[in-house]
């Protein structure tokens, strides 16, 4: 697994991809942090800039994991990660940590800053930040897996990431679809599922065990189902 | 210490291997034969632990491929038909990546080494693999597949796209690793087996039609006795004289070669040898004979004769059905 996961972090850094998205997510985080934060007469306030993170990452989460499984299809060196002696969960998982590994040394680091530049010029609640870092850890967590997951389907780059970038998005959209409906059942179905009901339960900076098991499922079942994609194919 | 037994691989409807089974013995070469879309790949792909079998089982030293899949994929180095290179890396990077993948527990830098010294390809291990030539990539695939030292190796059509003297090396290659490793390797090149393996499985439409070591392999045709001779003198003349040898079904000419000599084709008839015939006429007329080599042992006349009697018999079984 460690053999993968070093290969794809080499890999993130000796094609464009990683340094593009890299200072894709620099350039817009700053851009929120400085119109919510900076800006903005409620200086210390910095939820604007969390919420900010959910939507950027649809975008970019998507960028780091297309070329994860398409990529081998295509160049035909999945055959050797099958038939080396690592089994398939250690070759997703390495993968995937890659994924995040990326994801969230951008993420930690740019809050950092931010919260630094904020705690500069007022009184920072740490509790919120740390509350709202675990959220954002979380929830990229499972878009990095769902996007494993699209990765493995297919052998086209582009079609792995507009096709990660729609399912995020129908992911945290689903919420405005039960703002549309009054009540009932699928209303309590969909916020049951909806990223942003479990997302605010972090925000107000305590840690709630049902959404953390409800963001680490994410992470399991698409991982789970990236497993299946390549089992499927062995045994068809 | 591979056994394949029984196996049979259904893509929906088609059937690529059709109750497949052989043996290959420790320290064997073992060329696997067979035109394109046989079923080579597969049985490759389903021995290496890449496919699974729909029934029958393939075993490594003993241990299932689908059973024990990690232990048993440490035995094999596999080279699939498209060499598996990251292009972005450089040969270096590469191998010490295979070396991790593969948790090979040999000393890092004697073993990659060797390697190199073996595939000969130490002048280009800090460079990009993207920028090296076809016959480099092959051998960097070769180099992956030796990572680890394992028991058996197995080629899948290893000298495609190479050219004439990298197919060479490449079989001179694979006769020096047949030495400590066990070697299966597929081809439709039919000299490339003669010339490199022990034993030859032949394989169509998912079947298996022969299971022969190399030397007995000719005498599998039905008396197909094919020679090429080179022989001095007047074409027609030439040509008249070997035509009356007793035996001789087809006499042609092949084109002129050096000191006013000609190529022949001749072809005896079934089970005649007519090589000793042919030398008392061409002397008693006084045309020197300055070459004679078999034809007709070539592995395709086995093939396509294998082949179509098989056909033959299946299509005899359907109209007595």
């Amino acid at each position: 697994m460690l053999a993968i996961y070093k290969r794809e972090m080499r890999a993130y850094f000796t094609t464009p991809i990683g340094f593009v998205v890299i200072a894709l997510y620099f350039a817009m985080t700053a851009a929120v942090f400085a119109l919510t934060v900076l800006f903005s007469a409620e200086s210390t306030h910095i939820d604007y800039y969390f919420l900010a993170q959910i939507l950027i990452f649809i975008i970019l989460i998507p960028l780091l994991t297309m070329k994860l499984f398409s990529e081998e299809k295509r160049m035909k060196t999945e055959q050797l990660l099958l038939t080396s002696p690592i089994g398939l969960n250690a070759m997703v998982m390495g993968k995937f940590s890659a994924a995040f590994t990326m994801f969230a040394c951008q993420f930690a680091l740019s809050t950092f800053i931010n919260t630094m530049i904020t705690d500069l010029y007022g009184k920072v609640n740490f509790a919120v930040v740390i509350g709202n870092s675990v959220a954002i850890l979380l929830i990229g967590a499972a878009f990095c897996a769902i996007g494993c997951f699209f990765s493995s389907l297919t052998e086209n780059q582009i079609v792995a990431a507009v096709s990660t970038i729609a399912a995020l998005a129908v992911l945290v959209g689903l919420n405005l679809l039960s703002s549309l409906l009054d009540g009932g059942f699928l209303v309590k179905m969909i916020s049951w599922i909806s990223i942003w009901e479990r997302y605010n339960t972090f925000t107000y900076g305590y840690l709630h065990i049902g959404s953390l098991i409800y963001f680490a499922s994410f992470v399991v079942i698409f991982l789970f189902l990236t497993v299946r994609v390549y089992e499927r194919k062995r045994w068809a | 210490m591979i056994e394949i037994k029984n196996l049979t691989k259904k893509f929906g409807d088609i059937i690529a291997l059709d109750n497949v089974s052989f043996e290959v013995n420790d320290g064997e070469i073992v060329g696997f034969l067979g035109p394109n879309g046989a079923g080579k790949s597969t049985t490759m792909n389903i021995l290496t632990g890449y496919l699974s079998s729909t029934l029958g089982s393939a075993t490594v030293d003993g241990l299932d491929i689908l059973e024990h899949p990690n232990e048993a994929k440490k035995m094999i180095g596999f080279l699939p038909e498209q060499p598996p290179l990251y292009l972005d890396m450089t040969v270096e990077e590469y191998l010490n990546f295979i070396y991790d993948l593969k948790d090979c527990k040999l000393d890092r830098k004697k073993h990659l080494e060797e390697i190199c010294e073996v595939v000969k390809i130490k002048d280009v291990y800090g460079r990009l693999i993207r920028n090296l030539s076809k016959g480099y990539k092959q051998r960097i695939g070769i180099a992956q597949a030796l990572v680890g030292n394992p028991k058996v190796i197995i080629f899948d059509e290893p000298t495609v796209g190479l050219d004439p003297k990298q197919i060479v090396e490449i079989r001179n290659l694979i006769r020096t690793l047949g030495k400590n490793h066990t070697v299966i390797l597929s081809t439709h090149i039919l000299p490339e087996v003669q010339s490199v393996c022990d034993r030859i499985v032949i394989i169509a439409n998912g079947k298996i039609v022969a299971n022969e070591k190399t030397e007995n392999i000719s005498s599998l045709m039905d008396g197909i006795g094919r020679l090429q001779a080179q022989i001095c003198g007047d074409t027609e003349s030439v040509l008249s004289a070997i035509r009356k040898v007793s035996g001789v079904r087809v006499a042609q000419f092949v084109g002129k070669r050096e000191a006013g000599s000609s190529l022949y084709l001749i072809e005896g008839e079934a089970g005649v040898d007519i090589r000793k015939p042919l030398f008392a006429a061409l002397s008693k007329e006084n045309y020197a004979l300055i070459g004679l080599e078999s034809a007709g042992a070539s592995l395709e006349d086995v093939f396509l004769s294998l082949v179509s009697s098989k056909d033959k018999e299946k299509k005899s079984k359907k109209s007595s059905d």
